[in-house]
């Protein structure tokens, strides 16, 4: 049940139209940041404060919630931020992917292939791709509107003259249908390929930076590169300790005071469902036996 | 001038305004976001001529922040009550419109609604079209939102793809009949027609 004591979804009705109105424009100009003005949540900067409105302005009654944090669904602020559209939207929630209509993610592309009936909303901490190289504001307008992307390559180019390879790993530049340079939040590399032709829509909202952007379904995303260094999103080299997967974005978890280690896949919940359908990792046991 | 106080001019609005704008702007996105899908987007009931669809979208995104232009017939004693009453939206000429409602015969010429500026080309106007016919043909729209190519009734094909060819600037535009909406974002190419 949704609580008395707020509004529906917390947000009052002028907050959630300005933001509407934001997360239109966005829509009709793939990758451009919209300024809109952030409100103040019962959580803090860091907490997501710029996806919780943004999915505040999108939820009906009908959705169904999921919300992972670098693809886990238990995190303290995945849980928190479920329970607080849980009451105050009065929506059911879900882990399942596949089951999800709404999708709150902080730094992951679920493994799960999305669909034309979902909508996937970003946390974005710094929403534009060119702050690093320029400070100021006005600045980077103009660079944007004048598609003056040179620098941003030189950057790149510079990590391989350094490093013989493009190093950043994560928020790896993106350009929008041949247009913007946009940053697709700190989702690792390997989940580039994901934000391009996805038959979602996929919202991006940073609360302090008071931006919110977007990319509709079957928008074209091409990571930035090089022809003789083209992009790579990198694989681990290995499986899923878990479940065997040899396909998905991996985390190194310490298992012990010796230094053991193992990978298991970040998105718990596809994880989950190959070990429920009988897949068995190097150090997995079978579905239920686990503690 | 006629009574502003009238039973049309007060009623006709949401009854339940945080749920009905919720799904109202869900049909609004998702036409936006899906150049060529046809939605079903209700819950106001305005004074003739505004189609549901319209009024519905000025209940969901208007307010006293979003000067409103109304065009044609729509441009009437009973319209200009009933969303002053209902948004508190400013009406103002089309050059100065956040909306703008009309027939498209009314609206032309497009050339005079806010396309936005290079560093903000968001500061653009959107169109609400009314049509006497909104159907998934005619002209063939490809771009974001459409997967491979898409088909919508266009009052004015011409129009649309002199809008694109500004991207990133131009107005974006909801396509309204009845309780029916489609968006087309300056995003959207209009190919052959
Ligand atoms: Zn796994």
């Amino acid at each position: 049940m949704t609580e008395q004591a707020y509004n529906f979804a917390y947000l009052d009705e002028q907050t959630k139209r300005m933001i509407r109105r934001a997360i239109l424009k966005g829509v009709a100009v793939p990758g451009c940041q919209v300024p809109f003005a952030s409100r103040e949540m019962p959580m803090p900067y860091g907490w997501g404060t710029g996806g919780v409105q943004v999915t505040a302005a999108c939820l009906t009654p009908e959705d169904r919630l999921k919300v992972i944090d670098q693809g886990a669904d238990d995190t303290t602020n995945a849980v928190s931020i479920r329970s607080f559209f849980r009451r105050t939207a009065g929506v059911a929630v879900t882990g399942a992917t596949a089951d999800a209509t709404l999708i709150q993610t902080r730094h992951r592309i679920p493994e799960h292939p999305l669909t034309e009936d979902q909508i996937l909303v970003y946390q974005v901490p710094i929403p534009e791709p060119l702050r690093f190289l320029e400070p100021r504001e006005p600045e980077t307008r103009k660079m944007h509107s004048l598609e003056e992307y040179g620098l941003m390559h030189v950057k790149l180019y510079e990590d391989i003259a350094r490093h013989g390879a493009i190093a950043t790993s994560y928020d790896y530049p993106v350009k929008v249908e041949g247009r913007y340079v946009m940053d697709p939040s700190p989702i690792p590399k390997f989940d580039n390929p994901k934000l391009s032709g996805c038959p979602a829509l996929q919202l991006f909202g940073a609360g302090r930076e008071q931006r919110i952007y977007a990319l509709p379904p079957y928008t074209s995303v091409v990571s930035l590169d090089f022809d003789d260094h083209p992009f790579d999103p990198g694989k681990a080299d290995h499986d899923c300790d878990l479940c065997g997967a040899g396909d998905s974005y991996l985390d190194e978890v310490i298992i012990d005071d010796a230094g053991g280690r193992m990978f298991v896949c970040s998105d718990t919940d596809f994880c989950q469902g190959r070990r429920a359908a009988g897949h068995i990792g190097r150090l997995g046991a079978p579905a239920g036996a686990a503690a | 001038m006629a009574n502003p106080l009238t039973a049309e001019t007060l009623g006709g609005g949401f009854d339940d305004a945080p749920i009905q704008s919720a799904r109202a702007f869900r049909a609004a996105l998702d036409a936006m976001a899906r150049p060529g899908r046809i939605h079903v987007i209700a819950g106001a009931r305005p004074p003739a001529p505004l189609s549901a669809a319209a009024g519905t979208l000025l209940l969901t995104l208007a307010d006293g922040t979003t000067p409103v232009h109304l065009a044609g017939d729509i441009d009437c004693d009973a319209l200009r009550g009933w969303i002053t009453f209902h948004t508190g939206a400013p009406l103002v000429p089309a050059e100065a419109a956040v909306f703008a409602v009309g027939r498209w015969t009314d609206l032309a010429p497009a050339h005079r609604f806010a396309i936005g500026t290079p560093e903000y080309p968001d500061r653009a106007a959107t169109l609400i079209v009314e049509m006497p016919v909104l159907e998934a043909e005619g002209p063939v729209l490809a771009g974001p939102g459409i997967r491979d190519r898409a088909r919508l009734t266009l009052p004015d094909p011409e129009a649309f793809r002199a809008n694109h060819a500004l991207f990133p600037l131009g107005f974006d535009t909801f396509l309204t009949c009845g309780n029916r909406v489609a968006g087309l974002p300056r995003s959207t190419r209009v190919e052959d027609f």
